[in-house]
């Protein structure tokens, strides 16, 4: 703003330096304190040991008099306790090993974690067994450092908030790409050029197509086009990425072209043409007794607002008429019809982000120092 | 600032005033962040809680999910990620919580690569912590995530066991009761979709409602940024809409007092706790505007102040 | 030919076919074969960024640039997610084929990949847009200013959401009875007002202007008269 306002201001800046420091210098020193001094202040986290063993085992098709059975060559695995195995309709399927894991389910508190232990070493077989998680306990105190990483560029631009961000970055992109990669790409492109290969090694469940000839030979557009796509990262030959762009392009204008003019003008356009004079209904207790009471006065207004409103904006939008006279006024009325939009979706927007931010703190302030 | 002072010789202290309200205009914006984090911070450990009275958009989303016959199959996309998390998840909550309650049976899906962690949290703090009863594959199944944005839910108004094979785990969808006989859209009475921006609400009305208005009802669950985009759909083609986290604060009411719960009932009150800091954080919103005038209006008559 | 005419036609065709399955229930099927493709385009468009990124950090790293440390670490966490995502590292098995490892659920926070997601990418990523409470606190104390009357308009609505949005409003007009006349200055009653009737007529104008472009725009280019993402390259 002005020169002079600048000058008073910019001495003091040098002198609070010291008070953000000895701030952090306190932080750090109150956070040390929480981590090693109290109980729960070292943001341990807990899990539930969940037991997993599975055995392959093939069902027995009864035929007719043969009593024993003669089994099917489809295998499954299933739970040792199977009531299938018990009662013959499934038999092991000999020399194969069973399959043992542990699932972990995080433990929602500390409490939980030393009340649910305890009640196992009184005795009760019924409650999980519970453990501490190194892993888990580790990473608490990644995301929180993590977390203020981020924060400490509201300070300056620093080297813990680079590192903090090219962290994300890099783990970023490469989720969403393993995460295409897993969920469309294998199932959804893969699946059909090579279904047995993806059943063998990847979704044994997945269906067999009803002509998988057809579906593999129709998955190779995609494919050759996805190559076509990815050849926009060679340094030579970009035509050639045009072509995949081009079919992405034709069929967003495809799908936009019906969806915009059906549910964004038409809709819109039939929402706006409501009547204008809104009536009470008869059972609502209505607020006078007067005969004028019948006529839902706000409701109305309601209404003209929104019809008034609807078509000044579009009137201040319509720029091949020049804004003058009355169009000009309308237009104008359009201008503040916008503002109060642009005014309370502000507002909306505010809402969000303080959301976002308390988040944060409550992350910060219940998973990581336990004090709230 | 000597230049105001000297020709305010006669009337001092208000030039000193003047000079000062205008200096807060070019206060270090790093005091303006500290604010923040204290309006914010401070309610959230003292714990503030106000009541909420539910709105007329909230109450439409609640008479949304009452009004579809108990049992009714429906669809949740969880179109967000960790970044909208704090807006949307509690709504998420509160409305898995209100389908459960209603034996609604839930199909899991999502549109944003993130989302099915989103969808998966809900299941897990939620859907299974308060209904031990359902069951995967019959009472409610997780799609997952895939890639195409509104070409997935084009694709889905015809044909669903085309774009979705199997369910999130690669296990065959014909072989669960729940969506086995699910071809297209029309399977369902109600289309949910938590939404942080595209693809989001705005194109379960513009691709799925549009195709079929009649079949199922829709309502989004959007963030403070998005609400604006969806307004014009509500109450038409979009029968309920959330509005950020007071949208869920009010939800939160309407479920929990229809169908109230003692264990873990903190897990359906994250909105109404995140409305405590609301409340001081945009009371310092106000005074800052108000504060940023004050400035200028103060550094107006000063020289080089105006502006 | 292969650099104009026929992704010309690839558009045209692609964009009709859409068009026309909206209306004929027989290109159905292929509406849906194409949707597809265009999915299953839409997850190779995530290693194409991927890629493009590598690109970008390498070449910073290797010329030893400004900041090429930071890329060195965008660079390293790039591939440790890839690693444990592509080959699974440390999944739980699948409870229903435990023999088949690539059945099994990356996304638990069991495994590494997951383990990753959800202790630093995920408090990374919502922390970064939390970072906007403080930049929009500082905006408007400093941009919003009643310099006129569009100004003043979109700064009194600003107040009164803000204000109806929490409890405050309750507390300051909740007294007024809702059928009286001055019911309108509660405001909660000012806050529907304006979300509901002057917002929403608001939004609406602009929707029906962008679906308007957006047809325009779609239509241009379905009949190739718009040709400009031919010369992108």
């Amino acid at each position: 703003m002005s020169t002079a306002n600048t000058q008073t201001s910019a001495p003091g800046r040098s002198d609070l330096r010291w008070l953000w420091i000895s701030l952090m210098v306190f932080s750090v020193a109150a956070l040390a304190a929480n981590a090693f001094l109290r109980k729960d202040g070292m943001a341990h986290r807990y899990v539930e040991v969940i037991e997993f063993e599975r055995v392959e085992a093939k069902a027995v098709v009864e035929s007719g008099a043969n009593a024993t059975g003669t089994e099917t060559a489809q295998t499954e695995w299933v739970d040792p306790t199977d009531a299938r195995l018990a009662n013959g309709t499934l038999r092991l399927v000999e020399g194969v090993a069973p399959i043992k894991w542990k699932l972990h389910k995080d433990v929602a508190s500390t409490t939980e974690a030393n009340e649910t232990s305890a009640r196992r070493a009184a005795g009760d077989m019924s409650a999980p067994v519970v453990e501490l998680s190194m892993w888990n306990s580790l990473g608490v105190w990644a995301a929180a450092l993590l977390t203020l990483g981020i924060f400490s560029f509201l300070y300056r631009d620093n080297p813990y908030y680079k590192v903090s961000e090219s962290l994300l970055i890099g783990s970023s992109a490469a989720y969403w790409m393993i995460n295409g990669f897993w969920t469309t790409i294998v199932p959804n492109l893969f699946g059909k050029l090579a279904p047995d290969v993806v059943r063998a090694y990847a979704i044994p469940s997945l269906p067999v197509s009803e002509h998988p000839g057809l579906d593999a030979g129709l998955a190779f557009v995609p494919l050759i086009l996805g190559f076509m796509l990815i050849w926009r990262l060679a340094p030579k030959g970009g035509w050639i990425a045009v072509w995949p762009l081009a079919f992405i392009i034709g069929t967003t204008a495809g799908l936009k072209l019906v969806s915009s003019i059906e549910s964004d003008l038409m809709a819109q356009v039939v929402a706006t043409m409501k009547p204008m004079v809104v009536f009470t209904a008869p059972s609502t207790s209505a607020v006078a007794s007067s005969a004028v009471s019948a006529v839902n006065f706000w409701a109305t207004v309601g209404s003209l607002v929104g019809v008034v409103g609807v078509l000044s904006v579009l009137t201040y939008f319509f720029f091949s008429v020049e804004h003058k006279g009355a169009v000009g006024k309308a237009a104008r009325l359009g201008v503040w019809f916008l503002m109060i939009t642009f005014g309370s979706a502000f507002g909306l927007t505010v809402m969000g982000r303080i959301t976002l931010l308390a988040q944060r703190l409550e992350f910060l302030f219940n998973s990581w120092l336990n004090i709230n | 600032m000597t230049t105001t002072s000297q020709t305010n010789m006669n009337k001092q202290s208000p030039g000193r005033l003047r000079a000062f309200l205008a200096g807060i205009g070019n206060v270090d914006r790093r005091w303006i962040f500290l604010s923040m984090a204290l309006a914010v911070g401070v309610p959230i450990l003292l714990k503030l809680r106000f009541p909420e009275v539910p709105g007329p958009m909230a109450k439409a989303t609640f008479d949304a999910v009452e009004s579809i016959p108990e049992g009714s199959r429906v669809l949740l996309s969880f179109d967000y990620d960790p970044a909208s998390a704090g807006e949307l998840q509690p709504m998420a909550n509160a409305l898995v919580y209100h389908c459960a309650s209603r034996h609604h049976r839930i199909v899991f899906m999502a549109l944003w690569p993130l989302g099915k962690q989103m969808a998966d949290k809900t299941i897990k703090d939620v859907l299974l912590e308060f209904h031990h009863e359902y069951k995967y594959g019959v009472d409610y199944v997780q799609l997952g995530y895939k890639a195409g944005n509104e070409g997935v839910i084009k694709l889905m108004t015809t044909n669903i066991p085309g774009q979705y094979p199997t369910d999130a785990d690669g296990a065959a969808l014909s072989k669960m009761p729940i969506v086995a006989d699910a071809a297209d859209l029309r399977a369902f009475k109600f289309i949910g979709s938590f939404s942080a921006g595209f693809p989001g609400a705005k194109e379960w009305v513009q691709y799925a409602k549009g195709n079929t208005p009649d079949a199922f009802k829709v309502v989004g669950g959007s963030t403070g940024v998005q609400v604006s985009q969806l307004l014009p759909y509500y109450p038409k083609q979009m029968e309920g809409l959330l509005v950020a986290i007071k949208g869920a604060a009010e939800y939160e009411m309407l479920v929990t007092s229809k169908y109230p719960t003692s264990h873990y009932a903190d897990r359906l009150e994250e909105g109404r706790r995140r409305m405590g800091p609301q409340l001081v954080a945009h009371l310092l919103m106000i005074g800052l505007i108000v504060l940023g005038n004050v400035a200028m209006i103060a550094g107006r008559g000063m020289k080089g102040g105006a502006r | 030919m292969l650099r104009r005419t026929i992704p010309m036609l690839i558009l045209a065709a692609s964009g009709i076919l859409l068009v026309v399955a909206y209306f004929s229930p027989f290109t159905t099927s292929w509406s849906e074969t194409v949707l597809g493709w265009f999915n299953v385009l839409a997850a190779v468009a995530f290693v194409l960024g991927a890629g493009n990124l590598l690109a970008v950090n390498l070449e910073l790293v290797s010329a030893r640039r400004a900041g090429w440390a930071y890329a060195l670490i965008t660079l390293l966490s790039f591939a440790a997610m890839f690693v444990f995502g592509l080959f699974k590292i440390g999944v739980v098995p699948n409870p229903d084929h435990p023999n088949v490892y690539f059945a099994g659920d990356y996304e638990s926070s069991q495994s590494a990949f997951g383990w990753v997601y959800e202790y630093i990418f995920s408090p990374l990523t919502s922390t970064m847009f939390a970072l906007l409470a403080f930049y929009v606190a500082s905006a408007a104390f400093r941009a919003f200013r009643a310099k006129n009357i569009e100004a003043i308009l979109l700064l009194s609505t600003a107040f009164i959401v803000l204000i109806a949005q929490t409890a405050g409003g309750m507390f300051l007009t909740g007294w007024i009875p809702e059928d009286s006349m001055f019911a309108f200055l509660r405001f909660d009653w000012m806050k529907v007002g304006i979300t509901e009737y002057i917002q929403t007529a608001g939004m609406r104008a602009i929707t029906i202007g962008i679906a308007l472009g957006i047809a325009a725009t779609s239509l241009r280019l379905i009949l190739g008269l718009d040709k400009s993402y031919l010369s992108k390259n």
